[in-house]
């Protein structure tokens, strides 16, 4: 038996070492620089987050200057979507509505949202320390954090959100499977 | 080899109608030709270099929804636009007709191919850049694959199939399989997940399961025999076989292994409460669907008599095994034939021959595909939940798959059954 499992580990070994050499060698080589410019998806980890802060008062007045024409002077929304939650209190967060700073599991995706989305027609303008301080705004609009807190690289992935495990999770996809078990159509 | 010289009288009769108005005016008209009764389509540049079809043909995109919000760019129109359904014949959309749906306004990138870059990183073994003309150089596939909108839904206000049904469409892709791009790349053994990207404004970006992305996912820079259109994600498109739309990421740029769901920009569409699974899961697939595309709403049959009941199928499951048809509302259903090849996620052409007895009735179609699902109508899905399909709130979950019921009225017209 000893002899059995070295063979198969050696086998093991063998075709794991064929199958990640790559086959076709075309393509080349991106530096690190490259891949830094265009690792704007931010994990639920903030590892991907670009050093930075901001404060809900900074924030405010970069919202002045490049959100409220669109999305209303005090978040309430206009031609694009509201964005701070309604008065009535919801037992459970997710009554509040899809509002993203509210909704969204992750401060690290409001972060990405704004970073990736905004402001329409001019995505890609703003710096690193106006997103930090806008998504600090949006989380005080909602009680999230408080007025003064400091929003930054280091802490944004750990700020507590309401619907943080109030997600349903999605299938582990198979091929041929049922779309959710036990339902036949 | 030509012993007799052809006579120039037949060789000009055989040629007219290849070289059309531009030698007819020089000879002489020929005894029982005469010109068709709309007369010639002049040729120009244009109409040589790249053909287009015919001035009489006029089935045209529609904004989704009907009266749907304008986007607030300049640029495009509409966010979502509906493919013609009811004037489809076979199984391929062709290009300019295939249905367009945009996250956020209808911005269109220009991009210049040989500047565009795909980038595969993260949690391999060599990150690669990839131009187009490297991924022309790779081993390709051709597959026909269906892509459809969240938002296809039937609603009772709906008059046509197109409203009802026409934002999904099928193109024959190409293009290079994502597992080979991966395999290049050489993915760490504990990588659940993929996030890719487009070049667009936004950059939407999806997380997509390592199982689907190492099974069938495709990065494609053709579609039905040229390169994949503007609107369908020039230069290169992620076809992500039978999942929800917005999974087929547009302008491909980049592709990151990572070690979780990422929840970025299009994720968060897919955001459902702790307790609906269920609602999850069928928003993430599609399931067997199929719809009579002729007779379908709007249309007019002109006289009782026989007429070819024809329409598609497609499931995100596999193929379509089976398509029944009822002509009487769902009391009787019959096999429908289904037209060539059954594709794994693709439109399926079906067709069933049927005697219209001037009585009014209704024609119904359900698909069934290899892995067994059937498609249900919105009574069965109602009764699976255990909720009332008369309520004011009943929904169908998820992506809508529902039988679509066509109502043809005693005086031949045909109108949406849904209530």
């Amino acid at each position: 038996m000893p002899l059995l499992r070295l063979l198969a580990l050696f086998m093991f070994l063998g075709s794991t070492a064929v199958a990640q050499s790559p086959t076709y060698g075309v393509g080349s080589t991106p530096s690190e620089e490259e891949i830094r410019a265009w690792d704007i998806a931010i994990s639920p980890t903030g590892e991907e987050l670009p050093p930075g802060r901001g404060t809900s008062q900074e924030g405010e007045l970069v919202y002045r200057r490049q959100c409220a024409s669109c999305h209303g002077v005090d978040g309430e929304g206009a031609g694009a979507p509201r964005l701070v939650k309604r008065d009535e209190a919801q037992v459970d967060p997710w009554d509040y509505g899809r509002i993203l700073a509210i909704r969204s599991p992750y401060a690290t995706g409001v972060w990405d949202y704004i970073n990736r989305g905004m402001p329409v027609n001019r995505e890609g303008t703003l710096t690193a320390d106006q997103v930090y301080a806008l998504t600090a705004y949006l989380l005080y609009l909602n009680d999230v954090i408080s007025e003064d807190d400091v929003v930054d690289d280091q802490n944004l992935a750990k700020i507590e959100m309401p619907n943080r495990n109030n997600f349903a999770d999605l299938p582990d996809w198979k091929r041929g499977m049922q779309r959710f078990p036990g339902y036949p159509f | 080899m030509g012993a007799r010289r052809p006579d120039r009288r037949n060789f000009l009769k055989g040629s007219a109608a290849m070289a059309g108005g531009l030698t007819l005016g020089a000879v002489e008209p020929v005894l029982g030709q005469t010109a068709a009764p709309g007369g010639f389509i002049k040729g120009n540049e244009e109409l040589v270099l790249y053909g287009e079809r015919s001035r009489h043909v006029t089935s045209l995109r529609m904004a989704h929804p009907p009266n749907g919000r304008p986007s607030p760019d300049a640029y495009g129109k509409y966010f979502h636009i509906a493919a013609p359904l009811q004037d489809s014949v076979g199984t391929i959309t062709p290009s300019s007709l295939h249905f367009v749906g945009t996250t956020r306004g209808s911005f269109i990138p220009d991009i210049d191919p040989k500047e565009h870059r795909l980038m595969i990183h993260g949690m391999v073994d060599r990150p690669l850049t990839f131009t187009v003309e490297d991924l022309k150089r790779l081993p390709s596939e051709t597959r026909p694959h269906f892509i459809e909108c969240a938002g296809n839904r039937s609603r009772p206000q709906y008059k046509t199939v197109q409203e009802t049904h026409g934002m999904t469409s099928c193109a024959e892709w190409t293009g290079v399989p994502l597992s080979l791009l991966l395999k290049e790349a050489g993915v760490k053994d504990s990588a659940p997940w993929i996030v890719c990207e487009g070049e667009e404004e936004v950059k939407g970006a999806s997380s997509i399961p390592m199982e689907k992305a190492m099974d069938d996912c495709l990065v494609a820079y053709g579609m039905n025999g040229e390169a994949v259109r503007p609107q369908n994600g020039f230069p290169l498109r992620l076809l992500v076989p039978g999942f929800e739309g917005i999974f087929n990421t547009k302008y491909l740029r980049r592709i990151k292994v990572v070690d979780r769901y990422y929840m970025t920009y299009n994720d968060y569409g897919h955001l459902n409460r702790r307790d609906d699974e269920v609602g999850a899961a069928l928003g993430m697939l599609i399931g067997p669907k199929s719809v009579i595309t002729f007779p379908s709403g709007g249309q007019q049959l002109p006289e009782r008599g026989f007429y070819e009941v024809s329409g598609l199928a497609w499931s995100g499951g596999g193929a379509i095994s089976r398509v029944e048809i009822s002509t009487d509302g769902g009391r009787r259903w019959e096999d429908a034939a289904i037209q060539g090849t059954a594709h794994p996620m693709s439109h399926t052409r079906f067709s069933y021959q049927w005697t219209w007895d001037g009585q009014e009735t209704e024609l119904l179609s359900r698909s069934t595909d290899d892995t067994g699902q059937v498609q249900p109508t919105r009574a069965q899905i109602a009764e699976f939940f255990g909720e009332r399909v008369d309520d004011e709130s009943f929904r169908v979950r998820g992506m809508d798959n529902s039988v679509q019921p066509w109502r043809i009225a005693s005086d031949g017209s045909v109108h949406n059954a849904i209530t």
